[in-house]
């Protein structure tokens, strides 16, 4: 076979979401009373980044075949925390920016080091710091408010040279950043490595636990730039717990979407970012064909049900029934 | 290491408590501690009073868990709880909308709902083989959105019916709360199920090696099934006692509930990874956690305060007595 027949097989999953998220954007802009403009572009794309920045943290984790339901209360504790550093003269905010990071990767390296060292289930674990982390938001944040450098936050969610959202040219930056040099990295390989088959891994003696902890401690880390950027586009801080959950549960979805396997091991980031794009978009379809926004939380709860039911098709492969209970 | 030197301890001690479960004695003892700590602050907690109002409290989370627990001894998990424990709650409350027919049906209608969650979660697990926690984060979307849809769409009726509100708060024996009496029948069962019945033989079997059961002529995916669809049910019959409790249903009250669930079975000594634990270790878990509530309300904590704790101490006892072994 030829290489490119090599990229087109592990690339699939990706490829495949980045056709749903056009169809799906297509559909949705040509319906849209505004048409296809820079305004609606930069609407969506301020919409879709919040969920990709999580749904890019949540496969760094299922690439290592865990999974992290903390992503969203880390997500709601930077967003909180950054309602209170994130403001003043530039040297004030860029320390407010550092801490609030910080911050991200310091919860995802406190679940890493109690998955990895405490030898605890990935689930509960990150199920109970998940709660200490929403408690944090909830003791910075009792009630929504606080504030943001508004110029700051304004040059983030606002367009490059009028026609390119600022948002997505973040997205891409961090992208090339923390996922490309990552997923090329001998840790980023052991991560890959551990998903796939972590016995093997060991054997060959890739590093799998420092791949596991740096997978984890970036995850906190790009939900940090996810919650940054909620600040950014809200001005405020909330610790709203439906709202942690929901970017957690629809975080699955996208990377179930991006073609992200949850038994470990296969995927990418960009796939993940897609399939995060085109789930926000199949959100707002409801509004561009003027549903009751009521059906929107079921609507959503029946695609990713559908979603996570698509990899039920990997049975028809099955020869030998065994294979069921791998 | 750690496990020759309890060996040795318990070399010397009777034999009950030799066989008994190591994780299982620190639960209890966590629990006297936990008592103690409590007395220290005020006195009437160790009133029977009191103590049997934490009792029927627990019971509320004690039937949720004994699904919850079900499932967990098959190495999967349920997280679709929050909403199978609401949907449960608001069904009963709306069929009780449709007169003395609906009244009667009012409880057996919620549960009714909570096993058709379930169903579908174990459709899912055992015949798709979708991962647990996916499809049962999954489902919970849909029953939240379903449940948004009805109560949106137009007025609920949301009182409880008075046969709910006896389950729940009644005596139907003098000083023993009703919930108490339920939570101690359905544990029952359960300890029944599991100890003496082949499908209780089952489940430990599916939880330590799905592939070997399925080997020796088990029909796995039928007992996967049935058990999602009975943590489902549990679940809904859990929410229809709490609305009886405070007579009606509400939009987030099962939210309470999942972390607490889980926490109480693996607290209990019960194996995340399933095949191993026992129902006594999960009634542990399931007091100790309203025992540990209990205090943090006393203590007047703020909610923030209460969900560092929570997961503080979960996660502290988890490192405890329930790590993985080292593999290799």
């Amino acid at each position: 076979m030829k290489d490119w027949r090599y990229w087109l097989a592990e690339q699939r999953g990706t490829l495949l979401a980045f056709g749903i998220f056009i169809v799906m954007f297509t559909i949705y802009t040509s319906n849209h009373p505004a048409g296809f403009t820079a305004n609606v572009v930069q609407t969506a794309s301020n919409k879709g980044v919040l969920l990709a920045f999580v749904a890019m943290a949540q496969t760094l984790v299922v690439i290592t075949a865990g999974i992290d339901l903390s992503v969203g209360m880390i997500f709601l504790l930077t967003n909180c925390l950054a309602s209170w550093l994130v403001i003043g003269t530039g040297i004030e905010t860029a320390f407010g920016v550092v801490a609030v990071l910080g911050t991200g990767l310091l919860c995802g390296a406190i679940n890493g080091a109690i998955v990895i060292y405490g030898r605890l289930q990935p689930i509960v674990t990150t199920i109970a710091t998940g709660a200490v982390y929403f408690g944090i938001a909830l003791l910075l944040r009792p009630f929504p408010g606080g504030s943001v450098n508004e110029d700051l936050a304004d040059a983030l969610t606002g367009r490059l040279f009028g026609v390119v959202p600022a948002s997505l040219v973040a997205l891409l930056a961090v992208v090339l950043l923390v996922w490309v040099p990552f997923s090329r990295s001998v840790l980023g390989r052991a991560a890959y490595a551990a998903g796939s088959s972590e016995m093997a891994a060991y054997m060959s003696g890739v590093p799998i636990r420092r791949g596991k902890f740096i997978a984890y401690a970036l995850a906190g880390l790009l939900a940090a730039i996810g919650g940054l950027f909620l600040t950014f586009f809200t001005y405020t801080g909330e610790a709203a717990y439906a709202s942690g959950n929901a970017y957690t549960l629809f975080s699955i979805a996208a990377v179930v979407l991006g073609g992200v396997s949850l038994f470990g091991g296969k995927g990418s980031a960009i796939g993940a970012i897609f399939g995060a794009l085109a789930f926000r978009t199949i959100g707002d379809l409801l509004f561009v064909f003027d549903f009751d926004p009521l059906w929107q939380p079921l609507f959503q709860g029946v695609i990713l049900l559908i979603a996570v039911s698509l990899g039920a098709f990997a049975l028809f492969r099955v020869r030998n029934r065994l294979e069921w209970f791998l | 290491m750690s496990e020759t030197t309890i060996g040795g301890i318990a070399g010397r001690m009777p034999k009950f408590i030799r066989r008994a479960d190591p994780a299982v004695l620190t639960a209890f003892a966590c629990i006297v501690l936990l008592l103690f700590v409590g007395s220290l602050y005020s006195r009437s907690f160790l009133s029977p009073e009191y103590l049997l109002q934490q009792l029927k409290v627990a019971s509320f989370l004690g039937v949720i868990a004994t699904g919850m627990m079900l499932v967990i001894l098959l190495g999967q998990i349920d997280l679709s709880v929050p909403w199978s424990v609401a949907a449960g709650a608001m069904m009963a409350c709306a069929a009780a909308a449709y007169g003395p027919v609906g009244m009667a049906l009012a409880i057996p209608f919620g549960i009714f709902c909570g096993v058709l969650i379930g169903v579908v979660n174990g459709i899912g697990v055992a015949y798709l083989r979708i991962p647990s926690m996916i499809i049962t984060l999954a489902t919970n979307a849909v029953a939240q959105g379903l449940m948004v849809v009805y109560t949106g769409g137009f007025s609920p009726q949301d009182s409880a019916t008075p046969a709910m509100r006896y389950l729940a708060t009644g005596f139907a024996i003098p000083g023993v709360p009703n919930a108490v009496v339920i939570w101690a029948l359905i544990g029952a069962a359960m300890v029944f199920v599991l100890t003496r019945t082949g499908f209780g033989r089952t489940v430990y079997g599916i939880g330590n090696r799905e592939r070997a059961a399925y080997l020796s002529g088990i029909d796995t995916r039928r007992v996967v099934l049935i058990a999602f669809a009975v943590s489902g049910g549990l679940s809904a019959f859990g929410g229809v006692l709490l609305a009886g409790y405070a007579s009606k249903a509400a939009q987030s009250m099962g939210d309470a509930y999942l972390l607490p669930s889980i926490a109480a079975v693996v607290l209990g000594g019960t194996s995340i990874l399933g095949g191993r634990g026992s129902y006594l270790g999960t009634v542990a878990g399931v007091i100790l956690i309203t025992l540990l509530q209990s205090i943090l309300s006393v203590m007047q904590m703020p909610e923030a305060g209460r969900q560092i704790i929570y997961g503080v101490v979960i996660v502290a006892m988890l490192l405890l007595y329930g790590r993985a072994p080292a593999s290799r």
